[in-house]
């Protein structure tokens, strides 16, 4: 939705460069605060012996904030550094390897999600438009699917369907359809009236309607959707892992570090930096897929 | 050409007529009662003719259009194209339409637009491909084939319509103010351009307009068409010579019949040509 | 995203406002049973999603015993309801802790959306540089952070949920409001510049109106997500008597028709607050409402 805006505001090259500077100081910034609050409010810190030179650096912070103190807001090198270490005492893994290894296994099931979702989706906003009468008697539910949070669900889709990846797949799956339901319904009914009527002249079948206006026309609308319900499908398996009983992901991870948070609280913040690297990831390739498919295309609604 | 000198155009019988309209009534419901968009319509059309409907908005210009090409149905009364229902007609394929609007989809090259028809027809291959350039080079746009419809300037979209609409050689094509969104100097060469195309392929054509010195430059005859209800008020034959260039824009006779049709909107139906001397600014405005 | 679905489907209803806003110049007779036909229409319109919800619910309740399906697993609509009696008391104090978190969570992120935006109208570059980085943030998935907001704020303080709520609200608010204040149309800002308006006088009377509708839509979507975002955050602990905490329980212990009447209650909080939101969107901006009955 937001890049559009983005793209259609910005003209002129000089802009751009100062966009794209502005951008690229953003994460800067954010480890600039991120150091600075724990510079004034966090726990005091040496380092032995600089550079082997003999002498000792020691900074004591002037205030005292809970939020810095090393437990809650570690240095940004020891989240970084963490990745190195391994992951469990004794262990030939570094937690690096290790959460990119649970990330490619989310990512597996997010994916399938995201893929069975979408089809769902959009075989749904398929039936819907054709008939006037199952929208009104479904798509009340579909919306009030959304209300129900996923993590309630979870529980009862891992006793129905068993614990494994199938339960985790569905989870991902109930939150990627949604979106693609909404903006396919939109998507499917956008054709211009004289573009319908067009095919009318032609004596089109609805098949050949569909195929060759109606799903061309709603691409814009699906990537929209799509866009939103790569993060969701990750979100989605995320959540899914912890009941699902699946150790290898990343929503195992969280758990985990989440439970040993006094002895290394860094190891958490890396795997949520892990989860977050993950969901703009995938986010992206979505995006990149949407530039080649609408190339050529005026990147039209929202 | 069927057109020429004939006084009363509807008893001008050369065979079966293209279209056959009798009796028809149009009624719309809208939200604070009902509408009568067309009524007693009677028209007949010939093979090979050029036909415009001409009117102020509302006169139901656009529905008449709408009704010979079964996009909505008649509430009472006959539409007979090539001696079947409209309907039979659509579903056998006889018309090509062209919108105010290119209506073109934003997905497909030049070239693919042109297809559009040929594709969902059912026509493959070579043939199809052959088609598609052979229409391209009819509208001179064969440079254009592989470019995207939104690199194109509007009256160029305008002539990839038309090359789509005839594609599929429709025995019938319908033209719904196609040029009314140009501007004044494209729309003249527009015109021009489609009674070259006209010429070529001998097509029926039924052509909405609000502009009077283009439905008189291109029409064998011209229906003009009164508002609440919908009526036709006056038909003018149109007796310019053929082929028709920039010099017939200049003609005493030009002028003559655009203020005719101009009478006719006005509603003075005096049925003969007036004498009175041509106004080039009057001659050159629209109505609308 | 779930606000165009829900103005369609409430398309038939404001229709109903506005008709009879034209049919009120008519004669006495035809005003009573055009009306007439319209509730007739109204109630025609709702009719297939009614059928549906009871149809579900008789053939769930008859297949749990057609099928001898042990109650634990799929508990019959009855039992569910009977869980709401007997829970009651436990479920209407979570219900309402819950909704304080998620309340409260929108109000701080709704807040601070609207700050950025109002504060980046200005600069255009700011405005550029910011909004990727908000599709990038709205692309992290937020839970992955419930666990630090815990340990931030304390786990059994409802502050804790709030932050995750406001985390989850802020980027809809902040990159719809900024879309609503920017995306004016040219000619009216041209025209405001004819009567050399102010900026002041622009935001007030031309930018402000124009991202009202941007900010609703996001305001709607914003309380079923707020609700999520609470449940969510109470996922990973935190006080018992939340809905959250009683789902997770309720489940472990195989009570899965205590576990229902709380999914159930958390759905139906949601619905009441988004209606109440859309309630609050007819009052401010009448016109809106009005306008899009027109299209439907």
């Amino acid at each position: 939705m937001a890049e559009r805006i983005a793209d259609a505001a910005v003209t002129t090259r000089g802009g751009r460069v100062r966009t794209v500077l502005f951008a690229l100081l953003i994460p800067f910034a954010i480890v600039l605060v991120w150091e600075g609050v724990k510079f004034l409010g966090g726990d005091p810190w040496r380092i032995q012996n600089v550079l082997g030179l003999g002498v000792s650096f020691e900074h004591r912070p002037p205030l005292r904030i809970g939020m810095a103190s090393d437990l809650s807001l570690p240095h940004v090198w020891e989240v970084l550094g963490s990745f190195f270490e391994p992951v469990q005492r004794r262990s030939d893994v570094s937690l690096g390897q290790f959460l990119v290894g649970a990330a490619l296994y989310t990512w597996r099931e997010a994916a399938l999600g995201f893929l069975v979702g979408a089809l769902l989706g959009l075989t749904l906003a398929s039936i819907f438009i054709h008939s006037r009468l199952l929208e009104r008697a479904f798509v009340p539910y579909v919306i009030a699917s959304q209300t129900v949070p996923i993590v309630a669900l979870a529980p009862m889709i891992v006793f129905a369907f068993g614990q494994g990846v199938l339960s985790v797949v569905i989870i991902a799956t109930y939150l990627t359809f949604f979106p693609v339901t909404i903006a396919g319904i939109r998507g499917l009914t956008s054709p211009d009236p004289r573009a319908l009527e067009l095919m009318r002249s032609y004596a089109a079948s609805r098949w050949a309607v569909f195929w060759k206006l109606r799903l061309p026309a709603s691409l814009p609308y699906l990537f929209t959707a799509l866009k939103i319900s790569a993060t969701a499908s990750i979100v989605g398996a995320i959540i899914g892992e912890g009941p699902g009983g699946i150790p290898e992901g990343l929503g195992r991870a969280i758990i985990n570090f989440n439970q040993q948070y006094i002895s290394g609280p860094e190891k958490l913040w890396a795997t949520i930096l892990v989860s977050a690297v993950l969901g703009i990831l995938f986010f992206s390739v979505v995006r990149a897929v949407e530039l080649f498919v609408l190339r050529g295309r005026a990147l039209a609604a929202g | 050409m069927t057109d020429g000198g004939g006084s009363a155009g509807e008893t001008r019988a050369v065979g079966d007529p293209v279209v056959s309209i009798r009796g028809v009534h149009k009624v719309f419901q809208v939200a604070d009662g009902r509408t009568r968009a067309l009524e007693s319509i009677d028209v007949d059309i010939q093979r090979g003719e050029f036909v415009s409907l001409i009117g102020p908005s509302g006169c139901g210009k656009s529905t008449l259009l709408r009704l010979i090409g079964d996009l909505t149905a008649p509430t009472a009364g006959i539409v007979t194209v090539n001696g079947k229902p409209a309907r039979k007609a659509r579903l056998d394929r006889d018309y090509g339409m062209v919108f105010q609007a290119p209506v073109l989809f934003d997905w497909r090259t030049v070239e693919g637009n042109v297809r559009l028809p040929l594709d969902i027809m059912g026509v493959r291959g070579r043939e199809r491909d052959r088609r598609a350039r052979e229409m391209l080079e009819l509208v001179e746009l064969h440079d254009f084939a592989r470019h995207y419809p939104r690199q194109l300037s509007g009256g160029m979209q305008q002539r990839v319509a038309i090359a789509r609409a005839l594609a599929f050689e429709p025995k019938i094509l319908l033209m719904d103010e196609p040029f009314g969104a140009l501007d004044e100097m494209t729309r003249e060469r527009m015109n021009s351009e489609l009674l070259r195309i006209w010429e070529r392929t001998k097509t029926t054509i039924v052509f909405v307009t609000h502009s009077i010195p283009e439905a008189v430059f291109l029409s064998s005859r011209v229906i003009v068409m009164s508002a609440r209800p919908g009526r036709i008020t006056n038909v003018i034959d149109v007796d310019l010579g053929r082929p028709r260039n920039e010099e017939t824009r200049e003609q005493e006779r030009y002028f003559q019949l655009v203020t005719a049709v101009r009478e006719s909107l006005r509603g003075r139906v005096d049925g003969e040509t007036p004498v009175a001397s041509p106004d080039r600014t009057m001659a050159e405005g629209t109505i609308g | 995203m779930a606000d165009p679905a829900v103005g369609r489907g409430m398309r038939g209803a404001e229709a109903v406002t506005t008709a009879d806003g034209t049919v009120a110049g008519g004669s006495g007779a035809g005003v009573i049973t055009r009306g007439l036909r319209r509730h007739v229409d109204r109630v025609g319109y709702h009719l297939p999603a009614a059928a549906v919800f009871v149809g579900t619910i008789v053939l769930w309740e008859l297949s749990v015993s057609a099928l001898r399906l042990q109650r634990f697993i799929l508990p019959p609509p009855t039992a569910i309801v009977a869980a709401l009696a007997s829970e009651a008391d436990l479920l209407r104090r979570s219900a309402l802790t819950t909704l304080f978190e998620a309340v409260g969570g929108l109000a701080i992120g709704v807040i601070a959306g609207l700050l950025v935006a109002f504060l980046t109208v200005r600069s255009s570059t700011a405005r550029n540089a910011l909004l990727p980085v908000a599709v990038a943030a709205n692309a992290i998935p937020i839970i992955a952070i419930a666990p630090i907001m815990n340990n931030w704020f304390g786990v059994l303080n409802p502050l804790s949920k709030m932050m995750i709520v406001a985390l989850l609200v802020f980027f809809p608010v902040m990159i719809n409001v900024t879309r609503g204040l920017t995306q004016v149309e040219p000619s009216v800002l041209e025209l405001m510049r004819s009567y050399a308006a102010s900026e002041w006088t622009i935001l007030r009377r031309v930018r402000i109106p124009n991202a009202l509708p941007f900010f609703f839509t996001a305001l709607k979507v914003s309380t079923t997500l707020s609700l999520i975002g609470a449940i969510v955050g109470e996922y990973f602990g935190g006080s018992s008597e939340v809905l959250g905490r009683v789902i997770v329980q309720s489940a472990s212990r195989l009570r899965f028709d205590i576990t229902w009447a709380a999914i159930f209650l958390g759905a139906v909080t949601g619905i009441v607050f988004y209606l109440l939101v859309v309630a609050v969107e007819r009052l401010v901006m009448p016109w809106h409402a009005s306008l899009r009955g027109q299209e439907g």
